[in-house]
C-alpha cells in the first residue's frame, strides 16, 4: 500500500500498454462502429431494432438459427461426452490416437469437411448409392438441401470444440469418487448419473456455451448443405452487406447476436464462475 | 445400534495378487472374526490397501478365496457385497451435503423415505454432526469430513467396514482424539472393522488384533499385546514400537528399550548386563532416552520414566545396563 496508484500500476502495464492499445483500436474499434452503424443508417434512430417486431421474415431467420443453434448443441455435447468419456476411462494406449484425430479434424478447413459430406449424402452421393444398390430405397433420400443435412455438417464440425472441456473436466474427477459410490451400493448407472454426470456439470455447461456460441455464427456450413433453403442469421448478414446493401439491418443483427452471446456469457456467470468453466481446472 | 453383528466373519484363504511380474499379496491367510476391529500394519507398499481393495471388490485376485461367512465372495462386484468402506481422502461426493452424502447408500437401495430419514438422523446423533447436516464436504474440517465419511458408510449397516488409512490426513492431536471416537464406534456399532495403517500406534491402541505385513505376506499376526512382547522377527520387533537387537546364545534376540535398567557402573541388578557409556540423553517429558555405547555392539537405546528416574545421568557417564531374564525375545531367522 505504498506509493502512487499509478506507481503500483507499474511497469508491467508499461510493457502490454502498445499491444492493448492496437487490440483496442483493431477489435473494439470496429465493433464500436457498428454499435454506430445499427442506429445511424438508414437513418438515425431505434428502426432497424424495432423491424424485429415488425418483419416476419427477421423473426424467421431468428428462430432458425436458435433451433439449428440448440439442436447442434445438443447433440455435439452428447456425442462429444461419450468420446470424452472413452478417453478418459478407455485404455490408456488409446487415447493418444483419439485425441490426435480429434484434433487432426480441428485443424482440416470447414470447407472441406462440408463438401465432404455433400459427397457422401447428395442425392448421387455414396450413402444413396449404396442404399438404392442394396435395394433398401427406391428414391434417394433428401440427407441435403435441408435442415437435416445443416445438422449434420454443423453437428460434425462442432463435436471436437465439446469434447476439449469435457475432456478436461472428467480428468480431474477424482476416480475414487466413483469407487465410494459403488462400494456404498450403486449400481454403475446410478452411479453415473447421481455422481459421475454432475461432477462434470462445469465442463458440459462449457462445453454447451462454447458450442452454442460458435454455432451462432456458422456461415458456410448452413449455405451449403442447406442449398438456400435453410437460411441463417450469419448468411442473412451476408446477404444484406453484399447483396441488398441493408447495412443498418446487418448491423443490427450483428449487435444482436453480441448482446446474446454477452448475456448468456452474463447469465452463465451468475451460477458458476467463468474462470472455471474455461479454465477446465476445478478444485 | 449393533445390527451389523449379525454376519461379517471375513477368511482369507491363499489370497494373493500380481501385477504383472510382481507379487502385490503374496498368499495370505486370515481369519477375522465377525465384530473384531482387526488392523494391517505395514510400510508403504507392503500390499495392505491391495489386500483391502480385493477383500472391497475393486482389485480382481490372482488366486485364493473370500469367504464371508462361510461362502465364497470372489465374484460378486463390489456394489453387491455391501461393505462399508471409507477410503483415503474420504471420497466424500463434493455436491451433495452432508445428509446427501450419508443418505445415499440408502436412497441408492431405494429405501422409504421415513426410514432414511431416520437412519441418516442416527448416523448423524453417532457421529454428533447433527447441525452440520446441510453443509456441503468443503464447508467442513478434516475431523468433521472423517466422520461423515464413516457414518456414510455405516449408514447401510455393512456386516464389515474397510477403511484406509481414515486418519492419515489429521494433524497428531485429532488424530489421537478421532482414534477415540472410532473405538468407541466400533463398540457401538458392532461392524467388523478392518483397518489399514501404517501408524504403530494408532495401530497398538485401537486394535483387538494386529497384521503386520511386509512384501506383501504377512510377518506376524497376534493381539497388541502379544506383538509386542513377543514378536517373532526382527522386522515385527523393529517395526511396532523400538527395539534393540542383541546376539546371544548364537541367536538374535530383540529388547525393547524401557526394559533395560541404567545404573552407574558397580550398581546394576539384573540378571543379565552390559557395561557401556552414555553417549546421549534425550528428555522427551515422559521418558528420558538414553543412548548407550557399548564395546562391540550397536548403540543401545535406553528408554527411562524420566520422573522417577530423577537427575539425568551425565553424558560419558561409565553405567551398567541390566535387564531380567526374559526381557529379551529370541528371534527367528529369517
Ligand atoms: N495397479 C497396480 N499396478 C502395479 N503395481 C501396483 C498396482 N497397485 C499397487 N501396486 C504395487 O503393489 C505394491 C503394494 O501396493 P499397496 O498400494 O497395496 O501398498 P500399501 O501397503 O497400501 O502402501 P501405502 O502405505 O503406501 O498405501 C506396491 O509396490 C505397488 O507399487
Ligand atoms: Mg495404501
Amino acid at each position: 500500500m505504498n506509493g502512487s496508484p499509478l506507481a503500483r500500476i507499474g511497469s508491467g502495464w508499461l510493457l502490454v500498454l502498445p499491444f492493448l492499445a492496437l487490440v483496442v483500436a483493431l477489435f473494439l474499434g470496429p465493433i464500436v462502429d457498428i454499435l454506430r452503424l445499427s442506429v445511424t443508417d438508414p437513418e438515425p434512430g431505434l428502426g432497424n431494432y424495432a423491424a424485429l417486431m415488425t418483419s416476419d421474415s427477421l423473426a424467421r431467420i431468428l428462430w432458425t438459427t436458435l433451433r439449428v443453434c440448440a439442436i447442434t448443441t445438443l447433440f455435439s455435447v452428447a456425442f462429444g461426452y461419450s468420446i470424452a468419456y472413452a478417453m478418459v476411462h478407455g485404455v490408456r494406449r488409446d487415447r493418444n490416437w483419439m485425441l490426435s484425430l480429434v484434433l487432426v479434424s480441428f485443424w482440416i478447413s470447414v470447407l472441406v469437411r462440408t463438401f465432404s459430406w455433400l459427397m457422401l449424402l447428395g442425392r448421387k452421393g455414396l450413402v444413396n448409392e449404396a442404399l438404392a444398390g442394396i435395394g433398401i430405397i427406391s428414391q434417394p433420400i433428401e440427407f441435403m438441401r435441408n435442415e437435416l443435412g445443416v445438422l449434420i455438417g454443423m453437428v460434425h464440425y462442432m463435436i471436437p470444440y465439446a469434447v476439449l472441456p469435457l475432456l478436461a473436466s472428467m480428468q480431474t474427477i477424482d476416480t475414487r469418487l466413483v469407487s465410494a459410490s459403488r462400494s456404498l451400493g450403486a449400481t454403475g448407472s446410478q452411479t453415473f448419473w447421481r455422481v459421475y454426470l454432475p461432477l462434470t456439470r462445469p465442463g458440459l455447461v462449457a462445453a454447451s456455451l462454447l458450442v452454442f456460441i460458435l454455432s451462432l455464427g456458422f456461415y458456410v456450413t448452413p449455405a451449403i448443405l442447406g442449398g438456400g433453403k435453410v437460411l441463417m442469421v450469419a448468411e442473412y448478414i451476408s446477404v444484406q452487406i453484399l447483396v441488398t446493401l441493408r447495412w443498418g439491418t446487418a448491423a443490427m443483427l450483428a449487435a444482436l447476436m453480441l448482446f446474446g452471446v454477452l448475456g448468456l456469457l452474463f447469465v452463465m456467470s451468475r451460477f458458476m464462475k467463468l474462470s472455471t468453466i474455461f479454465g477446465g481446472a476445478r478444485a | 445400534m449393533s445390527d451389523g453383528a449379525a454376519s461379517g466373519g471375513l477368511e482369507l484363504k491363499a489370497l494373493t495378487k500380481r501385477f504383472g511380474s510382481f507379487t502385490a499379496a503374496d498368499n495370505v491367510n486370515l481369519d477375522i472374526q465377525r465384530g473384531e476391529f482387526l488392523t494391517l500394519l505395514g510400510p508403504s507398499g507392503s500390499g495392505k490397501t491391495t489386500l483391502l481393495m480385493m477383500i472391497a471388490g475393486f482389485l480382481d485376485i490372482t488366486g485364493g478365496d473370500i469367504l464371508l461367512d462361510g461362502s465364497s465372495i470372489a465374484a460378486v462386484p463390489p456394489e453387491r457385497r455391501n461393505f462399508g468402506m471409507v477410503f483415503q481422502g474420504y471420497a466424500l461426493f463434493p455436491h451433495m451435503s452432508v445428509h446427501q452424502n450419508i443418505a445415499y447408500p440408502l436412497d441408492v437401495r431405494r429405501r422409504p423415505k421415513a426410514e432414511i430419514e431416520r437412519r441418516v438422523g442416527e448416523m448423524l446423533d453417532l457421529v454428533q454432526l447433527q447441525e452440520f447436516a446441510h453443509r456441503l464436504p468443503r464447508q467442513l474440517s478434516g475431523g468433521q469430513q472423517q466422520r461423515v465419511a464413516l457414518a456414510r458408510a455405516l449408514c447401510f449397516a455393512p456386516p464389515v467396514l474397510l477403511l484406509d488409512e481414515p486418519l492419515g490426513a489429521l494433524d497428531k492431536k485429532l488424530r489421537i482424539e478421532v482414534q477415540a471416537q472410532l473405538k468407541d464406534i466400533h463398540q457401538r456399532v458392532g461392524t467388523t472393522f478392518v483397518y489399514v495403517t501404517h501408524d504403530q500406534e494408532e495401530a497398538l491402541s485401537m486394535s483387538d488384533r494386529i497384521v503386520i505385513m511386509q512384501n506383501g505376506r504377512i510377518e506376524q499376526i497376534g493381539t497388541p499385546q502379544e506383538l509386542y512382547q513377543r514378536p517373532r522377527t526382527a522386522f515385527a520387533a523393529g517395526f511396532l514400537g523400538k527395539s534393540n537387537f542383541l546376539t546371544a546364545n548364537g541367536a538374535l534376540h530383540a529388547l525393547r528399550p524401557e526394559k533395560i535398567d541404567i545404573a552407574p557402573r558397580g550398581k546394576g541388578k539384573g540378571a543379565n548386563r552390559l557395561a557401556g557409556t552414555v553417549r546421549n540423553a534425550t528428555y522427551f517429558g515422559s521418558f528420558l532416552k538414553y543412548d548407550v555405547s557399548v564395546v562391540g555392539m550397536d548403540t543401545i537405546e535406553v528408554d527411562v520414566d524420566a520422573w522417577r528416574a530423577g537427575e539425568p545421568i551425565a553424558v560419558g557417564t561409565e553405567v551398567d545396563l541390566s535387564w531380567p531374564d526374559g526381557a529379551a525375545v529370541r528371534l527367528e531367522d529369517n
